[in-house]
């Protein structure tokens, strides 16, 4: 859980800082002159939340997360270490899989939430600081078509990114064959087919629950 | 006792066991030797169900391995101790760790696994590295931890698979005096494959050798030496003639 979820966090956070920047600054060039201003938190807001930082979040930690399982089991696979570790009776699934699935499925939502709140931060700091907007404005506009299913919609989308991104990392990384080479072949595979399904799973959240 | 009963395996189109029949007494070392690729490590992952047969089987105290249902193989693998060829040391723990997780399965009361952890690497000579890393290993101490991780579980079965493969002649002699040692004290009884002549003379009670799929002599170490079979003289003396022959007989076995 720590090497998933909390050492995930600077890339997370840093990705919601900039996505909350950028977020702001679009939507004031997309509104301005056609809708008040304070548009802007609204647009800001729901993007955040449901969209573009637990999707660009979901990106960042297939490749950090899912390579680095894949690379781990990988690795592992090639030396033989799954192999002992059958010899003395364990259950590579229930040693390997479980725990990095039930870590990736926990803390993915974790460190989406806290990337949301980074983001919505950033976003509020750049239209305060440089689209002469006030907090007041910011805030009325974040509140103005806010549901509670913005934030648990972002949140059960990230976790069955986590499920994704784990399932297929131990996947591939047990699938591995062909030494160093074969590693780092897993690795990609796992990071490409991490982000395909991503996507994927973004439809599918939006066409089952939106 | 372990037995292979005409056991089949292929790899694609590649057939690498043909009709393997091989028996392995209690107490006793037997050793498999043959060409590089042709199949040894392939039999000798069947005996703890790594891999399944196409066809035929292995028998270990009278249990078909492959009929084993998950509780059977879970008893049958805590009674066999398998060395790997590079060791397989879990790299992300310390060599206590190594050796004390198999001791963890069968669920061995903690005071007990610190005992075994320092009986074993006593036993390979090895006392006060219990806290390193197998990174921080050479290559002949990792296979010694490997032995301890094996030996440490009491099995009554230890498989070795190339244990001296890439060590140093000196180094060698040190593992073939452990493997010798485990079975003089703790009475296991050894299948070893290898393709090193002075580790099988030096720490088998019988040698087979497999040839093409199959297993070609079985003998004493003594009628082995003496073996007027041409294949097996060859291999056992090395002789640059029989070159030519393993080329064709090595397989490229991914498993």
């Amino acid at each position: 859980m720590r090497r998933i979820g909390v050492q995930s966090l600077p890339i997370a956070l840093f990705i919601a800082v900039f996505t909350g920047i950028v977020l702001a600054l679009l939507s004031s060039y997309t509104l301005t002159g056609a809708v008040p201003l304070y548009f802007v938190g609204t647009l800001v807001g729901k993007a955040v939340m449901i969209e573009l930082v637990p999707v660009m979040t979901g990106l960042a930690l297939s490749g950090r997360v899912g390579a680095n399982i894949a690379a781990e089991l990988g690795t592992m696979r090639v030396t033989e270490q799954v192999e002992a570790l059958e010899t003395l009776a364990y259950d590579p699934h229930s040693y390997l899989v479980v725990p990095r699935i039930i870590a990736a499925t926990l803390m993915f939502p974790v460190v989406v939430a806290l990337a949301e709140v980074t983001g919505l931060l950033s976003g509020w700091i750049t239209a305060i600081n440089l689209l002469d907007m006030s907090t007041v404005e910011f805030v009325k506009g974040l509140r103005l078509f806010y549901e509670f299913k913005d934030i648990w919609f972002g949140l059960v989308k990230s976790m069955s990114f986590g499920l994704a991104i784990a399932l297929i990392g131990c996947m591939k990384g047990l699938s591995a064959s062909g030494g160093a080479e074969g590693v780092g072949r897993t690795a990609m595979e796992a990071v490409v087919l991490g982000a395909q399904m991503i996507l994927v799973l973004d439809a599918f959240w939006a066409v089952a629950l939106l | 006792m372990i037995l292979f009963r005409d056991l089949n395996k292929s790899f694609g189109p590649k057939d690498v066991l043909t009709g393997f029949s091989l028996e392995v007494p209690d107490g006793e070392t037997t050793v498999v030797i043959g060409y590089s690729g042709t199949g040894k490590s392939v039999a000798l992952k069947h005996v703890v169900g790594l891999l399944q047969p196409d066809s035929g089987g292995v028998e270990v105290d009278g249990n078909v391995v492959h009929d084993l249902d998950r509780d059977g193989l879970v008893a049958l693998r805590s009674m066999i101790g398998f060395v790997f060829q590079f060791a397989a040391l879990f790299d992300s723990m310390t060599v206590r760790e190594n050796i004390s997780l198999g001791l963890k399965r069968q669920e061995v009361p903690e005071r007990e696994i610190e005992l075994r952890v320092q009986e074993s690497l006593a036993l390979v000579d090895m006392e006060g590295t219990e806290d390193r890393y197998p990174i921080e290993l050479s290559g002949g101490m990792r296979k010694r931890v490997g032995i301890a991780r094996a030996i440490a579980l009491k099995p009554k079965y230890i498989l070795y698979d190339e244990p001296t493969s890439g060590l140093d002649p000196v180094t060698a002699a040190v593992i073939n005096q452990l493997m010798v040692r485990a079975r003089e004290k703790l009475g296991v009884t050894g299948l070893v494959v290898t393709h090193d002549m002075n580790s099988a003379f030096t720490v088998g009670d019988r040698i087979a050798m497999l040839y093409r799929g199959s297993i070609r002599q079985v003998g004493s170490v003594e009628q082995i030496q003496r073996t007027h079979d041409p294949v097996v003289r060859q291999f056992i003396e090395g002789r640059p003639e029989a070159a030519a022959d393993a080329e064709g007989l090595v397989t490229q076995v991914v498993s």
